[in-house]
């Protein structure tokens, strides 16, 4: 049995205008868990689609088991025993889970029917030895995301898969299902099976890999082992530069004043089923306040009621003394509140218009764009675009691009550099940071702090705990839609956070007898 | 860009016609007969001209009129029934209010549209408010546009021209007429006001606020709702101004070509216009370019027909498929879209 389940020498792969892949060696060893790491556009994905068969390098050697192998197809691959979980499921949503894994490889019986019992055990067979629960008769588009991902991961299993690949797997999991993940993969090592986990969270790679291979810019930095390394050496290696990882506590000494009050907020989601349960909150100026949460407890409806982009049922809003509940998102414009959405694709850009034209979004009515209904000044559009793009770093050919042809840091950047140039007094940032690579991620945390020493009250929210403890001056914990603490981040620990992250209460507490 | 797309047009009204070709083909007929007939009846003479800027001046307003819905992200169906109702305005105006010569016949112009704003803006509110889907109410409302105007000026009704037997009205006051432009042919003023509101559109859209935000609210009503733009107003607001552009339709056939209202005198020009405004690819100034294709198309067919080359329908299909070519892959990414909302 050759010691290595994959070896890559010296792939080179190309596209128009960029080498993504510039003379990589890499080897999985059997039976590991061995991570790839690295920023956004490093190449990671690049390379295990060569590695699958979904591309073919212009240079270097492939082999599999022992035995080289070129130019081959993705079927060839799986034929290999190598199976890939992508970053956007490949499941079709309204068939059942055991429907999706035969896809293509249907047992039957009597010649013509469908063996779907057969089916059915197998998938359970696979799903007890690998510790991957799953309902083999649920729909998939039932299920939670983190079984999804499991269905994804027996689907290559049930086709004899032996390396897998796993392409940013927890991207969309909540921090319990990561948790599961990390079992699973223990798992697979156990019965033999080698994996590739593409990821740019270091500390995911650092808890989860055995080895860790970081890129950057197509080439390999290192290959390190877990355990001897730390969060800030991979940093390094990916950016190349010290990252800072420190912490920015307000100077602010001192009384602060109150720019927005939330009372008793309630408000329903799109389906109508309640989803905010009494929300009270006190944004103030000098202040980052960030909101700690499992998603789907209401963080997005929370963003949308405090900017105007969904009805409220109950409760009030009030910045300073304006009174602005019920009204629509113009009202919170007018008054001077910015709001960096979590979906900058839905929300924060109309990806068709070019960046002049979605630089003024929310600020077209001001005057120095406007100055009446039937003149729009397109001289003053494209001076105040191009200030945007040199003053917040956007990177682009022109203020004339189509903003769907920016990559998302940069769009987030143009979307940061048109809120943060209003001089608001209230920014409402939800996930700012999401899908964007450390260098990215750094800059709009820095962008936010310097709001915030700036005199803007800002509330943040965030997926990444980490990320809420870092910046934020405090910590308020969302659950079932309801504040259901606020906390010091410089006192707390996150144990206690995850609790009532998960649960809404802290084991402590509850066993004195508290039911939440 | 702009070149791309045009190499695109051209050369899918090529493929068109090539398809064509292969269909006069099997079908028996002559291709040269009919192209040279087409082309006679389109540009041969000072007449043919005449009649193919005649055939297109109308359809110019019903492909702005789909292409202002169209960018609000909505699909106007119902131009032919707004522009019976501006024409029938037009008439009403032209026929019973004295006033000096061109202030009659703005005040005709602003009749029509305003009555057509009114037909576009019942689908426009109920969109808005209700959720109502647009194609079918303004397809609904377009019948009841065509009969109810023939309603009027049938035998016994007060607006019915009792010297005729066909439904029609009497001749406008001379204050309200357009002038012809082209003598002998039949081409009015009328095709310099479509000029014009072909420009006004065209800066509506691209260089006002509330073009701006027209357009944000077709492309992406989320982004625009983030932006502070009600999208109910601004769809209510397009199809109102839709409606408006298709009655200015009417207002020229009424004051201009016929200088009275004739029931059914359209043949098709606000279907015509769906076609129109789509080849264009939505934008203003394509549309003088539809527009007059569409026009050259109906001016050659009708002397096909009279040439007994084929029968006059074969514009309809060269039409058909140059819609066919022209449009279908920018329809089919816009329908998944819309059916997505």
């Amino acid at each position: 049995m050759p010691e290595y389940a994959v070896e890559m020498r010296g792939i080179v792969k190309r596209f128009p205008g960029v080498v993504a892949n510039d003379g990589i060696d890499f080897a999985l060893e059997r039976g590991e868990v061995h991570g790839l790491l690295g920023e956004n556009g490093a190449g990671k994905t690049v390379l295990m689609s060569v590695l699958y068969g979904l591309y073919h390098p212009e240079e270097g050697e492939i082999v599999i088991n022992g035995v080289p192998h070129r130019h081959y197809r993705p079927a060839r691959a799986i034929g290999l025993g190598i199976g890939m979980v992508h970053q956007h499921f490949m499941l079709v949503p309204r068939l059942t889970v055991a429907e999706n894994i035969m896809l293509g490889q249907e047992p039957i019986k009597s010649g013509v029917l469908l063996d779907r019992e057969a089916a059915v055990r197998k998938i359970g067979a696979f799903s007890q030895q690998y510790g991957l629960p799953i309902d083999p008769r649920a729909r998939v588009n039932q299920l939670p995301v983190g079984e999804q991902q499991r269905v994804e991961i027996i689907k290559a299993l049930y086709r004899g898969a032996d390396t897998l690949i796993l392409d940013e797997p927890t991207a969309v999991l909540t921090e319990q299902e990561v948790e599961s993940l990390r079992d699973a993969l223990l798992k697979l090592k156990d019965e033999g099976k080698s994996t590739v986990l593409i990821t740019h969270k270091l500390r995911e790679a650092i808890g989860m890999c055995d080895r860790i291979t970081v890129l950057r810019k197509g080439r390999v930095v290192g290959t390190v082992h877990a355990k001897e390394t730390n969060e800030r050496e991979l940093a390094e290696m990916m950016v190349g530069r010290d990252v800072v990882f420190t912490v920015h506590r307000s100077e602010k000494t001192g009384e602060l004043e109150t720019a927005m009050t939330v009372e008793g907020i309630t408000a329903c989601d799109d389906r109508g089923i309640d989803i905010l349960k009494g929300i009270d909150l006190e944004l103030r100026r000098h202040e980052i306040l960030g909101i700690a949460g499992v998603q789907g407890n209401g963080q997005t409806e929370l963003a949308e009621t405090l900017t105007g982009l969904r009805r409220t049922t109950g409760g009030r809003i009030w910045l300073g003394d304006s009174d602005l509940t019920g009204q629509g998102a113009r009202a919170f414009i007018d008054a001077g509140i910015a709001h960096i959405p979590s979906d900058r694709h839905l929300r924060g850009l109309v990806m068709s218009f070019s960046l002049r034209e979605n630089a003024i979004l929310g600020r077209h009515r001001e005057s120095q764009f406007s100055p009446s209904p039937f003149w729009q000044k397109q001289g003053a559009m494209t001076r105040f675009t191009r200030e945007i793009i040199n003053a917040f770093g956007v990177k682009t050919p022109s203020a004339g691009t189509l903003a769907q042809n920016l990559s998302g840091g940069n769009q987030q950047r143009l979307i940061i550099g048109r809120e943060v140039t209003k001089n608001p007094c209230v920014i409402i940032a939800a996930q700012p940071t999401r899908g964007l690579d450390v260098g990215g991620i750094e800059y709009v945390r820095e962008q936010l702090l310097k709001m915030r020493n700036q005199g803007a009250a800002v509330l943040l929210i965030s997926m990444d705990l980490d990320e809420v403890l870092m910046v934020s001056d405090r910590i308020a914990v969302i659950y079932d839609g309801r504040i259901v603490a606020i906390k010091d981040p410089e006192s707390v620990n996150r144990r206690e956070l995850g609790e009532l992250m998960l649960s809404g209460s802290v084991s402590s507490e509850r066993e004195a007898g508290d039911e939440s | 860009m702009l070149v791309r797309e045009t190499g695109v047009t051209l050369l899918s009204i090529s493929l068109a016609f090539g398809i064509g070709c292969i269909i006069l083909w099997a079908g028996g007929y002559s291709i040269p007969a009919v192209f040279a007939n087409l082309w006679k009846g389109a540009f041969g003479n000072k007449i043919s001209i005449g009649q193919t800027l005649t055939q297109a001046t109308p359809i110019i307003f019903t492909s702005l009129s789909f292409l202002i819905a169209f960018r609000c992200g909505l699909f106007n169906i119902g131009a032919e029934g707004q522009m019976y109702m501006g024409a029938m305005a037009a008439a009403v105006v032209g026929i019973y209010v004295k006033l000096p010569g061109v202030l009659h016949v703005l005040i005709c112009l602003l009749a029509a549209g305003a009555v057509g704003a009114a037909w576009g803006w019942i689908p426009g509110y109920l969109k808005a408010k209700r959720g109502v889907n647009e194609f079918v109410t303004t397809m609904m409302l377009s019948s009841v546009a065509v009969y109810f105007t023939d309603l009027l000026v049938a035998p016994r009704m007060f607006l019915h021209d009792t010297r005729y037997g066909s439904n029609q009205t009497v001749r406008v006051l001379g204050t309200a007429v357009l002038p012809k432009l082209l003598r002998p042919t039949q081409v009015t003023w009328a095709i310099i006001i479509a000029g014009c509101v072909v420009l006004l559109v065209w800066y509506y859209l691209f260089r006002t606020r509330s073009g701006y935000e027209l357009r944000a609210v077709g492309q992406s009503p989320s982004a625009a709702e983030y932006g502070g733009i009600s999208v109910k107003r601004k769809i209510i607001l397009s199809m109102c101004l839709a409606g408006f552009v298709a009655g200015l339709a009417g207002a020229g056939e009424v004051l201009g070509t016929h200088t009275r209202f004739i029931s059914g005198f359209s043949p098709g020009y606000g279907w015509d216009g769906i076609a129109g405004g789509l080849i264009a690819r939505a934008h203003p100034v394509g549309v003088l370019f539809s527009a007059f294709l569409m026009g050259a198309l109906r001016a050659g067919s009708m002397q096909v027909q009279r040439s007994g080359a084929a029968p006059g329908d074969i514009a309809s299909v060269l039409q058909g498929l140059v819609i066919f070519f022209v449009i279908a892959p920018t329809l089919i990414r816009r329908l998944i879209r819309w059916r997505r909302r």
